[in-house]
């Protein structure tokens, strides 16, 4: 392999050469381990191209730790972004309610509507009774999203506080642990983490330790509750772990 | 692939089944890269608090058709990017386009004046602020979100070579800004 075919000097224009266009990729530690070893190879001679590679990937590890930089201080959302998509969440589910509730109520509809004029008169009470039960679907559509939990806070500004690690049993609900969650006063901040643990805050001040234990131990009597640990505080951002 | 990846997983699968407590979570894990991701292209904060409203609402609808076949961050920057990309050229027929929205950022009227001021950290940073929108995607899919040859080329949508060629003159041009702003980098 050659400089020209393998790491060609960009500063002569053209393509780029095969490794040299790896290194971003290297340098952010995701290239495939055969081309990652390509590049080890290639970093590894003392010749024109190994220096050339060097000196790009020390180029290229400045831009990431500056692109990183960059990114970092563009901030984040307020915390007000998850409560506006949640309640754009239930507006939808309440809307979906009343297609379905008006489904049925056109089928009803139909069903009467096609009734021989003799049986129209014994279907009346039949028809009362529909349009009771069409009422009733209608008010359960508009008052109450079903099947749903309660919103658990799950807050991404407020990093100080007492927080605790917990693992749910699996066969808790999800209304379960939004119970829980309110019985405690607790919001959800992270989770779950490859171990199926939640970090959940239990307070925005610092509990006394005594206080914490009698929580906990508290929590581990709960029966959808498989572990509870005191724990520290969470990380600035919320990042995705790698 | 990210450790935490499965768990995105199942989180999905929870949220296709209408978990909404799944859906905070996958929220609260992903919001702040993916709103990063789309104020870069948008240059524009409430924006792009908009379009992540918007991305996590498509993911509570559309959470049953994800089939896995990458990686939830890297789908989750894909719709992202489609709907900034779509109000990119919304903005565009309203007259107000990429470009003119970049120059209504970056008032200064003397850029080169001011990157003499700053150190060699915040001048390559100024740098990257200034590459073209395609050339600043590449670098950020690359360097910030972590993401391979393949995944960057699939929320593209362009063929893996062509991501690497792209990534290539992006690091190029950034060269030649870095060099226009005083800083020697040697390259290109």
């Amino acid at each position: 392999m050659t400089l020209n075919d393998a790491a060609r000097d960009p500063a002569q224009g053209g393509e780029p050469g095969d490794i040299e266009a790896l290194l971003p990729w290297y340098v952010a530690g995701t290239l495939r381990r055969r081309d990652r070893q390509r590049v080890e190879d290639a970093l590894r001679g003392d010749n024109e191209q190994a220096r050339h590679i060097a000196r790009q990937v020390e180029l290229s590890r400045e831009e990431l730790a500056e692109t990183i930089h960059l990114n970092e201080t563009l901030g984040a959302p307020p915390p007000q972004a998850a409560d506006r998509l949640m309640a754009a969440i239930d507006a939808e589910t309440r809307a979906a309610h009343r297609r379905g509730a008006g489904a049925v109520a056109g089928w009803l509809t139909g069903f009467f509507a096609n009734l021989p004029p003799r049986t129209l008169a014994v279907a009346a009470s039949f028809a009362a009774l529909a349009i009771a039960l069409q009422a009733f679907m209608l008010v359960e559509a508009y008052t109450k999203p079903q099947g749903e939990p309660e919103q658990a806070a799950i807050e991404s500004t407020h990093r100080s506080g007492t927080f605790a690690m917990v693992r749910f049993a699996q066969a808790a609900s999800a209304a379960e642990i939004t119970n829980f969650l309110h019985n405690y006063q607790a919001a959800l901040v992270d989770g779950p983490t490859p171990g199926g643990l939640y970090r959940v805050r239990l307070a925005v001040t610092s509990l006394a330790k005594g206080e914490l234990s009698r929580i906990i131990a508290r929590m581990r009597q709960d029966h959808i509750v498989e572990s509870a640990e005191p724990a520290s505080e969470p990380v600035p951002a919320p990042e995705p772990d790698k | 692939m990210p450790m935490q990846a499965p768990a995105d997983e199942a989180l999905i699968g929870r949220i296709a089944r209408g978990d909404r407590l799944a859906m905070q979570v996958l929220f609260a894990r992903h919001h702040v890269r993916v709103y990063r991701f789309v104020l870069r292209m948008l240059r524009d904060e409430m924006a792009a608090e908009d379009v992540i409203g918007e991305v996590f609402l498509d993911v509570w609808r559309q959470a049953n058709r994800f089939e896995g076949r990458s990686a939830v961050s890297t789908w989750l920057i894909a719709i992202a990017r489609f709907k900034a990309l779509s109000l990119l050229r919304k903005r565009r027929d309203d007259g107000l386009d990429d470009e003119t929205a970049e120059k209504i950022e970056e008032p200064s009227d003397d850029p080169e004046l001011a990157l003499a001021k700053l150190d060699k950290g915040e001048k390559l940073r100024q740098c990257l602020a200034a590459l073209s929108r395609e050339q600043r995607e590449v670098i950020d899919l690359v360097y910030y979100h972590e993401k391979s040859v393949e995944e960057a080329a699939q929320i593209i949508g362009i063929p893996e070579n062509t991501v690497k060629t792209r990534m290539f003159y992006a690091r190029k041009k950034l060269g030649d800004l870095c060099r226009m702003a005083g800083i020697d980098r040697g390259w290109p």
